[in-house]
């Protein structure tokens, strides 16, 4: 199903809790609106599969999730137009969006663009990481709410921040097994109780400690300040360091998860200005208060904007559905808006602490020696250490002299772990640095779906004489 | 490595891996189809020819690389099974056609 139009009013890229809300208010707002995701159903990773999911008893899943049943159904309501299976490959300065359905691209021009393309899980590049049998603790939470799956062979969660112990309580609700967590995160810093008080005012204090009792009331814990998978051609045990000690575990499943980074690869490549954000570790686009970027038109909303959560991104998204029918001269719902903007600072509270507690520590994001940084063309630390010294002076030299960041990913697994590998190497701060030069196709695409677009007379008097 | 939680509401769908039958169910993703299966669906990579698993499910890192219906280099964690749909785990790069 390709879209109805050619032109929009506003046009979202993403259905998560952002894009869903922004949609929403924008199509209720009397724009002509369109949404486009990539995934089967809409939900994003925060509420995916909330359609399809078998896991009926809400228990399993939490009040959480199932809040986003509301969102989808304003969203239904609502006149926006839904695409799903619906890959975003360009946009540009002119609001231009080339968009893949079904096998065949359209191209789009929209007078308002909303990115919510939300976040991915930062890179948590171990020895072995490539095994199969490791996976990232959000796959294994998108297959127990796609499919209902839980792991079934001996597993071990490794890592830091609240998706984990969600995870891990969602999986033992569910019947999984885990054998053991083996935790990251080190011992809380004075810098990180600063900002404690926030923290004790937020939703996230009662239900993070819930999550941890009821977890740790079942499964091992173990503070680890080494690891490693091991296996010759899948997992079979996790190596670990704690208190001192090396010691082995048997494990068929090992899932990762140290935090979420905005997922930047579209805007950056729309030639949307970011910066490095040394709280997160991580890019991030500047925005102002609505979202809006550094090129005229396109908003961001959501965790594609800096790392805030579900909620965080509802409010968002409702802010920039609003402010997209201000600049269209549409008339909003002051009020709406004005509760949206108290809802999404209340949202925030707490953020400050999260990010210095579940701050990742160096050793588990810059590696060194074999470990491999670029996953897709199976890129290692060391080459790109000796390509520093032979001149590389960033990610787009390391980029030319050992393809890491080429393949299919385009950057996404190693970027971060690249700019931060060379400014350490360099001395130089990762905002000095930079990220890969992104361009279009930002995913990829065949040649055969470029050459079917829909040519006009300044393409085609390109190529013919 | 997985298993079903419970018993699972939704329609079966039969797709087949590598020529092989298997039952999946509505609403799965082919990745996560395979992962349930219970069979060896490791791919191979093109560059070194390690094997791999999916690693991200969410459509970032490429990992769950499949050929569905013919057609090779499909995000297996993106695209919803349906009947009949022939499913082949990818050993090296996509073949030329294909």
């Amino acid at each position: 199903m390709s879209p109805p139009h050619e032109s929009y009013d506003v046009v979202v890229v993403g259905a998560g809790p952002a894009g869903i809300a922004a949609a929403t208010v924008a199509a209720e707002g009397g724009a002509r609106t369109l949404l486009l995701d990539e995934n089967p159903g809409p939900g994003g990773q925060v509420w995916r599969a909330i359609d399809s999911t078998p896991l009926r008893d809400e228990a399993l899943l939490g009040a959480d999730y199932w809040a986003g049943r509301r969102e989808v159904e304003r969203l239904r309501a609502s006149p926006a137009e839904v695409i799903h299976r619906a890959t975003v490959w360009s946009l540009d300065r002119h609001l231009e969006i080339a968009v893949s359905v079904g096998g065949g691209s359209a191209v789009l021009q929209a007078r308002r663009v909303i990115l919510a393309t939300g976040a991915m899980e930062r890179p948590f590049p171990i020895p072995g990481w490539t095994l199969p049998g490791v996976m990232t603790a959000g796959a294994a939470q998108g297959l127990l709410k796609g499919s209902g799956l839980v792991p079934d062979v001996p597993t071990v969660l490794a890592g830091q921040g609240p998706l984990l112990w969600l995870l891990a309580a969602q999986i033992l609700r569910a019947g999984g097994r885990i054998e053991r967590i083996l935790e990251t995160t080190p011992r809380l810093t004075a810098a990180a109780l600063r900002h404690a008080p926030g923290f004790v005012l937020s939703p996230y204090f009662r239900k993070g400690l819930a999550l941890m009792r009821e977890v740790r009331g079942s499964v091992p814990v173990v503070r680890v300040t080494a690891l490693e998978a091991l296996g010759a051609d899948r997992l079979e045990a996790v190596r670990y360091e704690a208190g001192g000690r090396h010691e082995e575990f048997a494990a068929g499943l090992l899932l990762l998860h140290q935090g979420v980074v905005p997922e930047v690869n579209l805007a950056m490549a729309a030639g949307v200005r970011h910066g490095w954000d040394e709280a997160q570790l991580c890019w991030r686009p500047e925005t102002d208060a609505d979202g809006q970027t550094s090129v005229p038109g396109i908003a961001i909303a959501g965790d594609g904007a800096g790392i805030g959560g579900a909620g965080a991104a509802t409010l968002a998204g409702r802010i920039a559905g609003h402010a997209a029918l201000t600049a269209l001269g549409r008339d909003t719902d002051a009020a709406a808006l004005a509760a949206a903007r108290r809802g999404l600072r209340r949202a925030l509270r707490g953020r400050a602490f999260l990010d210095r507690l579940y701050r990742p520590p160096d050793r588990f994001r810059i590696p060194a020696g074999d470990t491999i940084v670029c996953r897709c063309e199976e890129v290692r630390a060391r080459d790109v250490l000796r390509a520093v010294e032979i001149g590389a002076a960033g990610p787009n030299q390391a980029k030319a002299y050992l393809r890491a960041g080429m393949g299919p990913c385009q950057g996404r697994l190693c970027g971060l772990t690249v700019t931060e590998l060379i400014a350490r190497a360099r001395g130089r701060t990762p905002q000095q640095i930079g990220h890969y030069r992104l361009r279009p196709p930002v995913k990829p695409i065949t040649l055969e779906e470029l050459a079917n677009l829909p040519a006009d007379d300044e393409a085609r008097a390109a190529v013919v004489r | 490595m997985f298993r079903r939680a419970m018993a699972d509401p939704r329609p079966e769908v039969g797709i087949t891996i590598d020529g092989a039958a298997v039952r999946a169910r509505e609403g799965d993703t082919v990745a996560a189809a395979l992962l349930a299966s219970g069979r060896d669906v490791r791919r191979r990579t093109a560059v070194s020819g390690a094997a791999r698993l999916p690693f991200c499910m969410m459509g970032v890192c490429f990992d769950c690389l499949v050929s569905i219906d013919g057609v090779g280099n499909r995000q297996g964690c993106l695209i919803a099974v349906r009947e009949g749909m022939r499913v082949e785990v990818q050993r090296g790069a996509r073949q030329v056609g294909r």
